[in-house]
């Protein structure tokens, strides 16, 4: 019994240590679970796998969520970098952030951050410098304008409903200020602090505005339903820039895709793990050509697609 | 403010009654300071929501809620009863393993940190939409009330029988309690396991209204529970139990408007001898919510003793 332990215990040290030979180690954590970042995370799930990384075989694999709390992404940073992975994938602001200060050396790649300059993760979006690059999900909000003019064109006053603690949103929003306003659109911000709070966020915005924009922000988002019954409620067209919401309850949606983000970010990744410097790599921002339009919520919201918007929508909802 | 924004305040603010009964009967009658609120009012939205989406009857999904969230309450009641650990930290202890209970039972509806009800999704109160020829932001306050009010005149019969009064005596002074023969024990165990089942049934409904949370809905809930318990208890002194839960209730919905009116400030400045103090309703939300709420409480205590003097 004792001989068969001792040579069980030595083969699967062994064993083990062979493996461990030809392992390459990805870390990967979030800010939090959430509807858009889960899919972030599987498009980089998605994107080591067709670059032939399998789990257990030739690649060893962690993630972990901070569930929201700061304090955990720093103690998640720290043990990042104490592992020594041989690239670290870090989702949203705020992971990139506290995974920067916790290691200088071990490649990161960020994914979902709007402003990665502003976040101070890189010196530029062209030539990043340090051991950090990654994909940027800044929204085309120039674009969007656009569209909503396009849609309606006596647009005058423009809600945007966001969390005031999420840096993307508020960065989001200083941009669409200054563009409306060479537009003479005037944007009304309504904020909410948590997600119990959205449903008032919006309310506070009936009768005061023409339309209601949503941006990518995590708080909105995640309770999108609400805020879409609130606008229905009073007949005010709500627009989201993350289309892998439609169908909760806006009348249309332009932007990148998270999936999508996230396989450009599993990418960057793997040509790390061939051998790449991020200092040398670009940051990558995704275009979005797609136009998503749910009928449904148009008619519940009042609001006619001209038809030149709807030949070029990529998806349309049918009522 | 407009009638859209204000029935739909009235409507939060009746969600948030049954918390605010909840609340009073751990806080008030109980004497335990009960922060598992924090997670079960999520655990009831979460097991209500992802049972409607499994197409359960909505009904028996708000059973489901209730009695979830009721067991979170047992679950607190026991670390507390049977393991001797103080009611303040057994109930910490509750609400941050709720955490992860609530992102599993979220997740059993495709793996996400979110439960979301589908467009036009079959609850408990689209059977009345059109009842009376009102509109649905009429329909929904109103269904609500009925089941705040139900609750209140449950609560209230609860709190004046021989059980309940046990339970109030087991609040007011645990130890004569004891040395009357009551087995207070087992009336915390009741008494925390009814507090969360109306939280639980606040967050069935909450989700039925919202059509959605996420893992943050929760936060803040014992907040607004004490707030519109303590609103309640200043604006109607009364030492009639029936009024008193109605307070509970009343206060909650006052609080929901007091809210409301915080989120229309937009940007508000003042210069006040040459110095601008703005106010900025992203970022002062909290703190202009706040300060009316203090106003609430001190203004009539303040009134009353000038009338005095």
């Amino acid at each position: 019994m004792r001989r068969f332990l001792i040579s069980a215990l030595a083969g699967f040290a062994l064993g083990s240590s062979a493996v461990a030979a030809e392992q390459v180690k990805v870390a990967l954590t979030q800010i939090v679970a959430h509807p858009a970042l889960d899919a972030v995370r599987k498009g980089v799930e998605d994107a080591l796998a067709q670059a032939g990384y399998r789990q257990g075989e030739n690649l060893k694999y962690t993630y972990l969520s901070a569930q929201g709390n700061i304090s955990t992404a720093t103690q998640i940073a720290r043990q990042f970098a104490g592992n020594q992975p041989d690239v670290i994938v870090a989702i949203a602001t705020p992971s990139a952030q506290t995974m920067l200060s916790a290691t200088q050396d071990i490649p990161i790649v960020f994914s979902a951050v709007s402003d990665p300059v502003e976040a101070g993760l890189v010196k530029s979006l062209d030539r990043p410098g340090g051991n950090v690059t990654g994909v940027s999900d800044r929204s085309p909000v120039a674009g969007h304008l656009k569209l909503l003019r396009e849609i309606k064109p006596d647009i005058r006053k423009l809600g945007y409903l966001y969390n005031a603690a999420e840096a993307n949103s508020v960065s989001t929003l200083k941009l669409l200020q200054t563009l409306a306003a060479e537009q003479g659109i005037e944007i009304v911000p309504s904020a909410a602090a948590r997600s119990s709070e959205v449903q008032m966020a919006t309310r506070a915005l009936i009768g005061k505005v023409d339309m209601i924009y949503v941006p990518t922000d995590n708080t909105i988002i995640a309770v999108l339903e609400g805020a879409s019954n609130a606008a229905a409620e009073s007949q005010t067209p709500l627009f989201t820039a993350d289309p892998s919401s439609i169908g909760r309850g806006p009348f249309a949606a332009q932007g990148i895709s998270y999936y999508d983000a996230g396989v450009e970010t599993g990418r960057l990744a793997v040509r790390i793990l061939n051998g790449e410097k991020p200092a040398d790599i670009a940051v990558v921002t995704p275009p979005a050509r797609d136009v998503f339009i749910d009928l449904r919520a148009a008619k519940a919201m009042g609001v006619d697609i001209p038809q030149s918007v709807l030949d070029r929508a990529t998806r349309i909802i049918k009522e | 403010m407009n009638i859209l924004t204000f029935t739909g305040a009235v409507e939060l603010g009746l969600v948030y009654a049954l918390v605010a009964i909840g609340v009073y009967l751990s806080f008030r009658i109980l004497d335990f300071p009960d922060l598992t609120v924090d997670g079960s009012f999520l655990t009831g939205a979460a097991v209500c929501g992802v049972a409607i989406i499994f197409g359960i009857n909505p009904w028996i999904a708000m059973v489901l809620a209730v009695l979830a969230s009721a067991g979170a309450g047992l679950v607190t009641a026991m670390l507390n009863i049977k393991f001797g650990i103080l009611n303040l930290l057994a109930s910490i202890l509750t609400m941050s393993a709720l955490y992860s209970v609530n992102l599993r039972i979220m997740g059993m509806n495709n793996g996400m940190a979110s439960v979301n009800l589908p467009f036009a999704a079959k609850t408990a109160i689209t059977p009345f939409h059109g009842l009376f020829g009102l509109p649905v932001w009429a329909i929904r306050p109103l269904f609500v009330g009925t089941i705040v009010l139900m609750a209140v005149f449950l609560v209230w019969r609860f709190l004046k029988s021989e059980i309940g009064l046990a339970m109030r005596a087991t609040g007011i002074n645990l130890r004569m309690a004891r040395a009357q023969g009551i087995r207070t024990g087992r009336l915390v165990y009741l008494g925390m396991g009814l507090s969360n089942a109306l939280v639980g049934l606040g967050g069935a409904l909450f989700i039925q209204t919202a059509g959605s949370a996420d893992s943050t809905g929760g936060v803040g809930t014992i907040v607004f529970g004490l707030a519109a318990v303590i609103i309640g208890e200043s604006l109607f002194r009364t030492r009639n139990m029936l009024l008193i839960i109605l307070s509970c209730a009343l206060g909650s919905v006052l609080y929901r408007i007091v809210v409301q009116f915080a989120f229309q400030g937009g940007e508000i400045s003042y210069t006040i001898q040459g110095i601008r103090l703005s106010f900025n309703a992203a970022t002062d939300l909290q703190l202009i919510t706040a300060l009316l709420v203090v106003a609430i409480l001190v203004l009539p205590g303040y009134l009353g003793a000038k009338k005095h003097d």
